[in-house]
Protein backbone atom coordinates (compact mmCIF):
# COMPACT_ATOMS: atom_id res chain seq x y z
CA UNK A 1 0.00 0.00 0.00
CA UNK A 2 2.73 2.67 0.97
CA UNK A 3 6.38 1.91 -0.28
CA UNK A 4 9.07 4.15 0.52
CA UNK A 5 12.61 3.40 -1.56
CA UNK A 6 15.99 4.99 -0.50
CA UNK A 7 14.67 8.16 0.83
CA UNK A 8 17.20 10.84 1.77
CA UNK A 9 15.70 14.42 3.52
CA UNK A 10 17.79 17.00 4.83
CA UNK A 11 16.95 20.30 6.69
CA UNK A 12 19.29 22.61 5.31
CA UNK A 13 22.77 20.89 5.51
CA UNK A 14 21.58 18.35 8.07
CA UNK A 15 21.05 15.45 6.62
CA UNK A 16 18.53 14.06 8.42
CA UNK A 17 17.00 10.53 6.93
CA UNK A 18 19.78 8.37 4.89
CA UNK A 19 18.31 6.15 2.15
CA UNK A 20 15.27 4.82 4.28
CA UNK A 21 13.36 2.48 2.68
CA UNK A 22 10.64 0.69 4.44
CA UNK A 23 6.72 -0.99 3.07
CA UNK A 24 3.04 -1.34 4.60
CA UNK A 25 1.03 -4.11 3.01
CA UNK A 26 -3.08 -3.42 2.99
CA UNK A 27 -4.64 -3.91 6.52
CA UNK A 28 -0.97 -4.00 8.53
CA UNK A 29 -0.25 -2.05 11.73
CA UNK A 30 3.60 -1.49 11.07
CA UNK A 31 5.55 0.14 13.76
CA UNK A 32 8.66 2.95 13.23
CA UNK A 33 10.23 2.98 16.63
CA UNK A 34 13.54 4.59 17.58
CA UNK A 35 14.87 7.47 19.83
CA UNK A 36 14.44 10.82 20.42
CA UNK A 37 15.91 12.52 17.12
CA UNK A 38 16.22 9.61 15.18
CA UNK A 39 14.00 10.99 12.61
CA UNK A 40 10.35 9.35 12.72
CA UNK A 41 8.51 12.33 12.65
CA UNK A 42 10.67 13.60 9.75
CA UNK A 43 9.58 10.46 7.71
CA UNK A 44 6.14 10.70 8.53
CA UNK A 45 6.14 14.82 7.48
CA UNK A 46 8.14 13.72 4.25
CA UNK A 47 5.31 11.39 3.19
CA UNK A 48 2.64 13.97 3.93
CA UNK A 49 4.59 16.55 1.83
CA UNK A 50 5.26 18.90 5.04
CA UNK A 51 9.38 17.90 4.11
CA UNK A 52 10.58 17.95 0.65
CA UNK A 53 13.03 15.15 0.44
CA UNK A 54 15.99 15.17 -1.78
CA UNK A 55 15.48 11.79 -3.21
CA UNK A 56 14.03 8.58 -3.71
CA UNK A 57 10.63 7.48 -3.99
CA UNK A 58 6.98 7.24 -1.84
CA UNK A 59 4.65 5.38 -3.54
CA UNK A 60 0.70 4.94 -2.12
CA UNK A 61 -1.71 3.19 -3.84
CA UNK A 62 0.39 3.69 -6.93
CA UNK A 63 0.83 7.65 -6.66
CA UNK A 64 4.01 8.94 -6.37
CA UNK A 65 3.14 11.09 -3.02
CA UNK A 66 6.74 13.34 -4.19
CA UNK A 67 4.42 14.71 -6.90
CA UNK A 68 1.90 15.45 -5.31
CA UNK A 69 0.52 18.49 -3.87
CA UNK A 70 0.60 18.22 -0.32
CA UNK A 71 -3.03 19.47 0.43
CA UNK A 72 -4.29 16.65 -2.05
CA UNK A 73 -2.49 13.62 -0.44
CA UNK A 74 -5.49 13.38 1.99
CA UNK A 75 -8.10 12.98 -1.05
CA UNK A 76 -5.65 9.51 -1.99
CA UNK A 77 -7.22 8.69 1.45
CA UNK A 78 -3.85 8.46 3.60
CA UNK A 79 -4.79 10.91 6.71
CA UNK A 80 -2.17 12.04 9.23
CA UNK A 81 -2.30 12.25 13.09
CA UNK A 82 0.44 14.68 13.91
CA UNK A 83 2.97 14.68 16.55
CA UNK A 84 1.74 17.25 19.20
CA UNK A 85 -2.24 16.66 18.21
CA UNK A 86 -2.21 19.69 16.00
CA UNK A 87 -5.86 19.99 16.72
CA UNK A 88 -7.16 23.55 16.08
CA UNK A 89 -7.48 25.44 19.43
CA UNK A 90 -9.79 27.87 18.59
CA UNK A 91 -12.48 26.10 16.53
CA UNK A 92 -14.83 23.80 18.85
CA UNK A 93 -14.60 20.01 18.84
CA UNK A 94 -17.73 19.82 16.08
CA UNK A 95 -15.82 22.26 13.70
CA UNK A 96 -12.05 20.62 14.16
CA UNK A 97 -14.38 16.96 12.87
CA UNK A 98 -16.01 19.24 9.97
CA UNK A 99 -11.86 20.02 9.14
CA UNK A 100 -11.65 16.44 9.08
CA UNK A 101 -13.93 16.19 5.96
CA UNK A 102 -12.80 19.21 4.28
CA UNK A 103 -11.57 17.28 1.15
CA UNK A 104 -14.41 15.03 1.14
CA UNK A 105 -17.76 15.92 2.76
CA UNK A 106 -20.35 13.64 1.18
CA UNK A 107 -20.68 11.49 4.11
CA UNK A 108 -20.01 14.52 6.63
CA UNK A 109 -22.84 13.79 9.00
CA UNK A 110 -22.86 9.73 8.72
CA UNK A 111 -18.66 9.81 9.52
CA UNK A 112 -19.30 12.27 12.31
CA UNK A 113 -21.90 9.62 13.95
CA UNK A 114 -19.51 7.11 13.82
CA UNK A 115 -16.64 9.42 15.39
CA UNK A 116 -18.92 10.15 17.96
CA UNK A 117 -19.81 6.51 18.99
CA UNK A 118 -16.49 5.55 19.04
CA UNK A 119 -15.74 8.79 20.91
CA UNK A 120 -18.70 9.86 23.69
CA UNK A 121 -16.15 12.36 24.77
CA UNK A 122 -16.06 14.04 21.74
CA UNK A 123 -20.14 14.11 21.56
CA UNK A 124 -20.19 15.63 25.16
CA UNK A 125 -17.40 18.46 24.09
CA UNK A 126 -18.93 18.57 20.65
CA UNK A 127 -19.62 22.38 21.44
CA UNK A 128 -16.73 23.26 23.23
CA UNK A 129 -13.17 25.26 22.11
CA UNK A 130 -10.77 22.35 21.26
CA UNK A 131 -8.04 23.50 22.82
CA UNK A 132 -9.77 23.93 26.38
CA UNK A 133 -9.70 19.99 26.22
CA UNK A 134 -7.36 17.59 27.72
CA UNK A 135 -4.79 16.00 26.20
CA UNK A 136 -6.12 12.40 26.14
CA UNK A 137 -9.67 14.10 24.57
CA UNK A 138 -7.62 16.19 22.28
CA UNK A 139 -5.44 13.09 21.01
CA UNK A 140 -9.01 11.82 20.36
CA UNK A 141 -10.35 14.31 18.61
CA UNK A 142 -7.00 13.98 16.30
CA UNK A 143 -7.69 10.57 15.44
CA UNK A 144 -11.57 11.00 15.03
CA UNK A 145 -10.39 14.40 12.36
CA UNK A 146 -8.39 11.82 10.86
CA UNK A 147 -11.62 9.32 10.27
CA UNK A 148 -13.41 12.11 9.33
CA UNK A 149 -11.47 12.06 5.84
CA UNK A 150 -12.75 8.44 5.71
CA UNK A 151 -9.02 7.21 5.29
CA UNK A 152 -7.51 4.14 3.87
CA UNK A 153 -4.17 4.41 5.89
CA UNK A 154 -3.53 6.45 9.03
CA UNK A 155 -0.01 8.06 9.43
CA UNK A 156 -0.08 8.35 13.54
CA UNK A 157 3.03 10.52 15.13
CA UNK A 158 3.40 9.47 18.69
CA UNK A 159 -0.09 8.96 19.76
CA UNK A 160 0.93 8.13 23.29
CA UNK A 161 2.58 11.00 23.94
CA UNK A 162 2.13 13.12 27.18
CA UNK A 163 -0.74 10.84 28.22
CA UNK A 164 -1.49 8.80 31.83
CA UNK A 165 -0.89 5.32 31.44
CA UNK A 166 -4.72 4.36 30.99
CA UNK A 167 -4.95 6.72 28.41
CA UNK A 168 -1.94 4.88 26.58
CA UNK A 169 -4.03 2.02 26.67
CA UNK A 170 -7.10 3.56 25.83
CA UNK A 171 -5.52 5.03 22.66
CA UNK A 172 -3.52 1.55 21.94
CA UNK A 173 -6.84 -0.09 22.27
CA UNK A 174 -8.32 2.48 19.26
CA UNK A 175 -5.78 2.29 16.96
CA UNK A 176 -6.08 -1.46 17.24
CA UNK A 177 -10.12 -1.20 16.57
CA UNK A 178 -9.14 1.19 13.62
CA UNK A 179 -7.01 -1.34 12.01
CA UNK A 180 -9.61 -4.20 12.53
CA UNK A 181 -11.82 -1.98 10.66
CA UNK A 182 -9.34 -2.40 7.53
CA UNK A 183 -7.58 0.76 7.66
CA UNK A 184 -4.23 0.11 7.62
CA UNK A 185 -1.51 1.99 10.17
CA UNK A 186 1.81 3.12 9.95
CA UNK A 187 2.53 3.78 13.76
CA UNK A 188 5.97 6.22 15.18
CA UNK A 189 6.22 5.61 18.56
CA UNK A 190 9.07 5.91 21.83
CA UNK A 191 6.57 3.65 23.80
CA UNK A 192 8.27 0.49 21.60
CA UNK A 193 7.04 -1.83 23.95
CA UNK A 194 3.16 -0.94 23.38
CA UNK A 195 3.93 -0.14 19.50
CA UNK A 196 5.11 -4.06 19.30
CA UNK A 197 2.75 -5.31 21.07
CA UNK A 198 0.29 -4.18 18.81
CA UNK A 199 1.68 -4.69 15.58
CA UNK A 200 2.49 -7.14 12.55
CA UNK A 201 5.90 -5.53 11.59
CA UNK A 202 8.28 -2.91 12.55
CA UNK A 203 11.29 -0.74 11.72
CA UNK A 204 14.29 0.44 14.33
CA UNK A 205 15.35 3.84 13.09
CA UNK A 206 18.52 4.76 14.53
CA UNK A 207 20.09 7.75 13.39
CA UNK A 208 18.28 8.46 10.14
CA UNK A 209 19.16 4.96 9.84
CA UNK A 210 17.24 1.68 9.49
CA UNK A 211 19.11 -0.58 11.54
CA UNK A 212 16.75 -3.84 12.44
CA UNK A 213 13.67 -4.73 10.77
CA UNK A 214 11.17 -7.68 10.96
CA UNK A 215 8.08 -9.46 12.69
CA UNK A 216 6.81 -7.13 15.87
CA UNK A 217 6.84 -10.80 17.72
CA UNK A 218 11.15 -11.13 16.86
CA UNK A 219 12.04 -7.67 17.46
CA UNK A 220 10.67 -7.89 20.93
CA UNK A 221 12.68 -10.81 21.95
CA UNK A 222 15.67 -9.62 19.94
CA UNK A 223 18.37 -8.71 22.54
CA UNK A 224 19.33 -5.06 21.00
CA UNK A 225 16.08 -3.74 20.52
CA UNK A 226 15.27 -5.27 24.61
CA UNK A 227 18.35 -3.41 25.59
CA UNK A 228 17.58 -0.53 23.68
CA UNK A 229 14.22 -0.28 23.60
CA UNK A 230 12.62 -1.76 25.87
CA UNK A 231 14.29 -1.26 29.02
CA UNK A 232 15.29 -4.99 29.85
CA UNK B 1 -24.79 69.77 23.61
CA UNK B 2 -28.50 69.54 22.88
CA UNK B 3 -30.21 66.51 22.24
CA UNK B 4 -30.55 66.99 18.48
CA UNK B 5 -26.50 67.53 17.99
CA UNK B 6 -25.44 64.78 20.08
CA UNK B 7 -27.99 62.46 17.81
CA UNK B 8 -26.32 63.83 14.82
CA UNK B 9 -22.83 63.78 15.63
CA UNK B 10 -23.58 59.62 17.04
CA UNK B 11 -24.97 59.18 13.23
CA UNK B 12 -22.41 60.79 11.67
CA UNK B 13 -19.83 58.72 13.82
CA UNK B 14 -21.16 55.57 13.50
CA UNK B 15 -21.09 56.71 9.32
CA UNK B 16 -17.37 57.28 9.58
CA UNK B 17 -16.58 54.00 11.56
CA UNK B 18 -18.47 51.93 9.51
CA UNK B 19 -16.43 52.90 6.82
CA UNK B 20 -13.15 52.62 9.42
CA UNK B 21 -14.70 49.25 10.39
CA UNK B 22 -14.84 48.13 6.47
CA UNK B 23 -11.19 48.83 5.72
CA UNK B 24 -10.05 47.27 8.97
CA UNK B 25 -11.72 44.42 7.94
CA UNK B 26 -9.29 43.81 5.38
CA UNK B 27 -5.92 44.68 7.26
CA UNK B 28 -7.27 42.23 10.28
CA UNK B 29 -8.14 39.67 7.52
CA UNK B 30 -4.71 39.64 5.87
CA UNK B 31 -2.99 39.80 8.95
CA UNK B 32 -4.63 37.09 10.65
CA UNK B 33 -4.03 34.68 8.10
CA UNK B 34 -0.20 35.36 7.44
CA UNK B 35 0.33 37.91 10.36
CA UNK B 36 1.84 40.45 7.62
CA UNK B 37 0.65 44.66 8.08
CA UNK B 38 -0.70 45.11 4.37
CA UNK B 39 0.21 48.64 4.10
CA UNK B 40 -1.08 48.83 0.44
CA UNK B 41 -4.55 48.01 1.95
CA UNK B 42 -6.03 51.70 2.34
CA UNK B 43 -5.07 52.57 -1.32
CA UNK B 44 -7.56 49.89 -2.28
CA UNK B 45 -10.54 52.82 -0.93
CA UNK B 46 -9.14 55.12 -3.68
CA UNK B 47 -8.96 51.87 -6.53
CA UNK B 48 -12.35 51.41 -5.51
CA UNK B 49 -13.41 55.28 -5.56
CA UNK B 50 -11.76 55.65 -9.24
CA UNK B 51 -13.88 52.94 -10.52
CA UNK B 52 -17.01 54.39 -9.17
CA UNK B 53 -16.22 57.99 -10.76
CA UNK B 54 -16.40 56.31 -13.95
CA UNK B 55 -18.73 54.14 -13.29
CA UNK B 56 -21.69 55.77 -11.63
CA UNK B 57 -22.41 57.89 -14.70
CA UNK B 58 -22.27 55.05 -16.97
CA UNK B 59 -25.16 53.39 -14.57
CA UNK B 60 -27.07 56.62 -13.86
CA UNK B 61 -26.90 56.98 -17.77
CA UNK B 62 -28.22 53.48 -18.38
CA UNK B 63 -31.13 54.22 -15.70
CA UNK B 64 -30.04 51.99 -13.34
CA UNK B 65 -29.47 52.89 -9.58
CA UNK B 66 -25.88 54.48 -9.28
CA UNK B 67 -24.90 52.35 -6.08
CA UNK B 68 -24.77 49.19 -8.65
CA UNK B 69 -21.60 50.69 -9.83
CA UNK B 70 -20.07 49.35 -6.54
CA UNK B 71 -20.44 45.69 -8.00
CA UNK B 72 -17.89 46.94 -10.79
CA UNK B 73 -15.71 48.41 -7.64
CA UNK B 74 -15.62 45.30 -6.24
CA UNK B 75 -14.57 43.18 -9.01
CA UNK B 76 -12.19 45.61 -9.57
CA UNK B 77 -10.62 45.98 -6.20
CA UNK B 78 -10.40 41.94 -6.10
CA UNK B 79 -9.04 41.54 -9.14
CA UNK B 80 -5.98 44.16 -8.30
CA UNK B 81 -5.57 42.81 -4.93
CA UNK B 82 -5.42 39.46 -5.90
CA UNK B 83 -2.95 40.49 -8.59
CA UNK B 84 -0.81 42.33 -5.99
CA UNK B 85 -0.46 39.47 -3.62
CA UNK B 86 0.21 37.15 -6.36
CA UNK B 87 3.25 39.13 -7.95
CA UNK B 88 4.28 41.10 -5.08
CA UNK B 89 3.65 39.44 -1.42
CA UNK B 90 3.67 35.73 -2.43
CA UNK B 91 7.36 35.88 -3.38
CA UNK B 92 8.64 37.13 -0.80
CA UNK B 93 6.19 35.60 1.65
CA UNK B 94 9.16 33.27 3.26
CA UNK B 95 12.17 35.90 3.36
CA UNK B 96 9.86 36.74 6.68
CA UNK B 97 8.20 39.91 8.41
CA UNK B 98 10.27 42.84 7.84
CA UNK B 99 10.37 42.04 4.03
CA UNK B 100 6.48 41.67 3.34
CA UNK B 101 6.28 44.92 5.50
CA UNK B 102 8.65 47.04 3.32
CA UNK B 103 6.65 45.42 0.10
CA UNK B 104 3.50 46.18 1.16
CA UNK B 105 5.04 49.96 2.12
CA UNK B 106 6.20 50.19 -1.49
CA UNK B 107 3.58 48.85 -3.09
CA UNK B 108 1.33 51.69 -1.48
CA UNK B 109 3.73 54.45 -2.81
CA UNK B 110 3.68 52.31 -6.43
CA UNK B 111 -0.43 52.44 -6.41
CA UNK B 112 -0.49 56.19 -5.48
CA UNK B 113 1.67 56.87 -8.10
CA UNK B 114 0.56 54.70 -10.62
CA UNK B 115 -3.19 56.57 -10.11
CA UNK B 116 -1.36 59.81 -10.21
CA UNK B 117 -0.12 58.56 -13.93
CA UNK B 118 -3.38 57.37 -14.98
CA UNK B 119 -5.80 59.87 -13.93
CA UNK B 120 -4.06 62.99 -12.64
CA UNK B 121 -3.08 65.08 -9.60
CA UNK B 122 -6.09 66.88 -10.04
CA UNK B 123 -9.64 66.05 -7.54
CA UNK B 124 -12.09 63.99 -9.19
CA UNK B 125 -15.62 64.32 -8.25
CA UNK B 126 -18.22 61.39 -7.46
CA UNK B 127 -21.71 61.64 -8.88
CA UNK B 128 -24.40 62.13 -6.43
CA UNK B 129 -25.06 57.93 -5.46
CA UNK B 130 -27.95 58.09 -3.34
CA UNK B 131 -30.61 60.20 -3.70
CA UNK B 132 -31.91 60.16 -1.04
CA UNK B 133 -33.75 63.21 0.99
CA UNK B 134 -33.14 64.15 4.83
CA UNK B 135 -36.02 63.82 7.17
CA UNK B 136 -36.76 65.73 10.75
CA UNK B 137 -37.69 63.24 13.48
CA UNK B 138 -38.62 65.53 16.76
CA UNK B 139 -36.28 68.13 15.62
CA UNK B 140 -33.47 65.53 14.53
CA UNK B 141 -32.41 66.09 11.38
CA UNK B 142 -31.61 62.54 9.95
CA UNK B 143 -29.71 62.16 6.21
CA UNK B 144 -31.20 59.17 5.31
CA UNK B 145 -28.34 57.97 2.95
CA UNK B 146 -26.05 58.18 6.20
CA UNK B 147 -28.47 55.91 7.51
CA UNK B 148 -28.27 53.46 4.27
CA UNK B 149 -24.74 54.02 4.30
CA UNK B 150 -24.81 52.63 8.27
CA UNK B 151 -26.83 49.94 7.66
CA UNK B 152 -24.93 48.28 4.60
CA UNK B 153 -21.63 48.51 7.05
CA UNK B 154 -23.58 46.75 9.58
CA UNK B 155 -25.41 44.27 6.96
CA UNK B 156 -21.58 43.86 5.80
CA UNK B 157 -20.34 42.81 9.06
CA UNK B 158 -22.67 40.57 9.93
CA UNK B 159 -22.46 38.71 6.87
CA UNK B 160 -18.81 38.87 7.30
CA UNK B 161 -18.90 36.92 10.54
CA UNK B 162 -21.68 34.44 9.18
CA UNK B 163 -19.56 33.57 6.29
CA UNK B 164 -16.30 33.25 8.64
CA UNK B 165 -18.27 31.53 11.17
CA UNK B 166 -20.53 28.80 9.05
CA UNK B 167 -19.43 28.26 5.79
CA UNK B 168 -16.82 25.95 4.43
CA UNK B 169 -14.40 28.39 3.48
CA UNK B 170 -14.80 31.07 5.94
CA UNK B 171 -13.59 28.18 8.59
CA UNK B 172 -10.90 26.70 6.60
CA UNK B 173 -9.55 30.73 6.72
CA UNK B 174 -10.00 30.40 10.67
CA UNK B 175 -8.21 26.73 10.81
CA UNK B 176 -5.23 27.95 8.59
CA UNK B 177 -3.39 30.33 10.74
CA UNK B 178 -4.54 28.19 14.04
CA UNK B 179 -2.67 25.22 12.90
CA UNK B 180 -1.04 25.54 9.45
CA UNK B 181 0.71 22.40 8.88
CA UNK B 182 -3.39 20.70 9.90
CA UNK B 183 -4.85 22.77 7.75
CA UNK B 184 -2.17 21.49 4.95
CA UNK B 185 -3.42 17.48 6.12
CA UNK B 186 -7.08 18.56 6.53
CA UNK B 187 -6.94 19.37 2.33
CA UNK B 188 -6.64 22.71 2.33
CA UNK B 189 -4.84 24.37 -0.02
CA UNK B 190 -3.27 27.22 2.11
CA UNK B 191 -2.29 29.69 -0.67
CA UNK B 192 -5.95 29.37 -2.18
CA UNK B 193 -6.83 30.58 1.06
CA UNK B 194 -4.50 33.35 1.29
CA UNK B 195 -5.55 34.31 -2.52
CA UNK B 196 -9.42 34.40 -1.12
CA UNK B 197 -8.47 36.43 2.10
CA UNK B 198 -7.04 39.34 0.17
CA UNK B 199 -9.61 39.14 -2.26
CA UNK B 200 -12.28 39.49 0.59
CA UNK B 201 -10.65 42.30 2.45
CA UNK B 202 -9.95 43.89 -0.88
CA UNK B 203 -13.55 43.49 -1.88
CA UNK B 204 -14.86 45.13 0.98
CA UNK B 205 -12.17 48.22 0.90
CA UNK B 206 -14.25 48.64 -2.52
CA UNK B 207 -17.73 48.69 -0.40
CA UNK B 208 -15.99 51.21 1.68
CA UNK B 209 -15.01 53.08 -1.40
CA UNK B 210 -18.58 53.59 -1.73
CA UNK B 211 -19.90 54.75 1.53
CA UNK B 212 -17.22 57.12 1.30
CA UNK B 213 -17.94 58.42 -1.64
CA UNK B 214 -21.34 59.01 -0.99
CA UNK B 215 -20.81 61.04 2.10
CA UNK B 216 -17.56 62.75 0.39
CA UNK B 217 -17.41 62.63 -3.62
CA UNK B 218 -13.75 63.64 -3.63
CA UNK B 219 -11.37 61.24 -5.21
CA UNK B 220 -7.63 62.14 -5.03
CA UNK B 221 -4.69 59.61 -5.63
CA UNK B 222 -3.84 59.50 -2.05
CA UNK B 223 -7.18 59.79 -0.41
CA UNK B 224 -6.55 56.12 0.53
CA UNK B 225 -3.04 56.81 2.78
CA UNK B 226 -4.63 57.98 5.86
CA UNK B 227 -7.62 56.33 6.18
CA UNK B 228 -5.63 53.42 5.92
CA UNK B 229 -3.86 54.71 8.69
CA UNK B 230 -6.73 55.31 10.79
CA UNK B 231 -8.52 52.00 9.66
CA UNK B 232 -5.18 50.36 10.34
CA UNK B 233 -5.46 52.21 14.10
CA UNK B 234 -8.47 50.84 14.15
CA UNK B 235 -7.72 47.78 13.35
CA UNK B 236 -4.99 47.79 16.68
CA UNK B 237 -7.39 48.99 18.73
CA UNK B 238 -10.23 45.90 18.54
CA UNK B 239 -7.26 43.60 18.03
CA UNK B 240 -5.56 42.99 15.18
CA UNK B 241 -6.34 39.48 13.86
CA UNK B 242 -9.68 39.77 15.13
CA UNK B 243 -13.06 40.00 13.23
CA UNK B 244 -14.84 41.24 16.13
CA UNK B 245 -12.19 43.52 17.15
CA UNK B 246 -11.91 45.61 13.68
CA UNK B 247 -15.75 45.89 13.45
CA UNK B 248 -15.77 47.74 17.22
CA UNK B 249 -12.07 49.13 16.52
CA UNK B 250 -13.55 50.86 13.51
CA UNK B 251 -16.58 52.34 14.83
CA UNK B 252 -14.83 53.25 18.15
CA UNK B 253 -11.81 55.40 16.46
CA UNK B 254 -15.49 57.02 14.17
CA UNK B 255 -17.23 57.85 16.98
CA UNK B 256 -13.75 59.51 18.53
CA UNK B 257 -13.54 61.46 15.89
CA UNK B 258 -16.68 63.22 15.59
CA UNK B 259 -16.84 63.99 18.98
CA UNK B 260 -13.37 65.54 19.06
CA UNK B 261 -14.51 67.38 16.08
CA UNK B 262 -17.46 68.34 17.50
CA UNK B 263 -15.34 69.97 21.05
CA UNK B 264 -12.04 70.72 19.29
CA UNK B 265 -11.76 70.43 15.62
CA UNK B 266 -7.97 71.45 15.35
CA UNK B 267 -6.83 68.00 17.81
CA UNK B 268 -9.35 65.06 16.10
CA UNK B 269 -6.43 63.82 14.23
CA UNK B 270 -3.87 64.23 16.86
CA UNK B 271 -6.60 61.86 19.25
CA UNK B 272 -6.88 60.00 16.69
CA UNK B 273 -3.14 58.74 16.10
CA UNK B 274 -2.79 59.24 20.24
CA UNK B 275 -4.97 56.19 20.54
CA UNK B 276 -2.73 53.78 18.68
CA UNK B 277 0.39 55.26 21.48
CA UNK B 278 -2.10 54.59 24.37
CA UNK B 279 -3.27 51.00 22.99
CA UNK B 280 0.11 50.08 22.25
CA UNK B 281 1.09 51.01 25.74
CA UNK B 282 -1.76 49.28 27.75
CA UNK B 283 -3.37 46.91 25.86
CA UNK B 284 -0.93 45.95 22.72
CA UNK B 285 -3.22 42.92 22.30
CA UNK B 286 -5.90 45.45 22.02
CA UNK B 287 -9.72 45.29 22.87
CA UNK B 288 -10.64 41.97 22.55
CA UNK B 289 -7.27 40.52 21.92
CA UNK B 290 -5.59 38.16 24.30
CA UNK B 291 -2.55 38.58 25.39
CA UNK B 292 -0.41 35.92 23.63
CA UNK B 293 2.88 37.46 23.54
CA UNK B 294 4.09 38.47 19.62
CA UNK B 295 1.70 41.54 18.04
CA UNK B 296 1.83 44.15 16.08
Amino acid sequence: MLEIKDLNVSYGAVHAIHGVSLKVNDGEIVSLIGANGAGKTTILRTISGLEKADSGTITFDGTDLRKTEPSKIISLKLAHVPEGRHIFPEMTVEENLEMGAYADPADMDENMKDVYDRFPRLLERRRQLAGTLSGGEQQMLAVGRALMAKPKMILMDEPSMGLSPLLVKEIFSIIKEVNKKGITILLVEQNAKMALSISDRAYVLETGKISIEGPAQELMNDERVKKAYLGQ
Amino acid sequence: MTVSLFVQSLINGLNQGAIYALIALGYTMVYGIIRMINFAHGDFIMIGSYTLFYTVPIMINIGMPAWLAVIIAVAVCMTVGVLVETIAYKPVRKAGSMSALITALAMSIFLENLAMVLFGAKPHNVAKIFALPTINVMGVVLPLNVLLTIAIGVGIMILMQVFIKKTKMGKAMRAVPQDKDAAILAGINVNRIITLTFAIGSGLAAVAALMYCAKYPRVTNDMGSMMGIKAFIAAVLGGIGIIPGAMLGGILVGLIEIFVKLFAPGWYEAITYSILIVILLVKPSGILGKNLGEKV
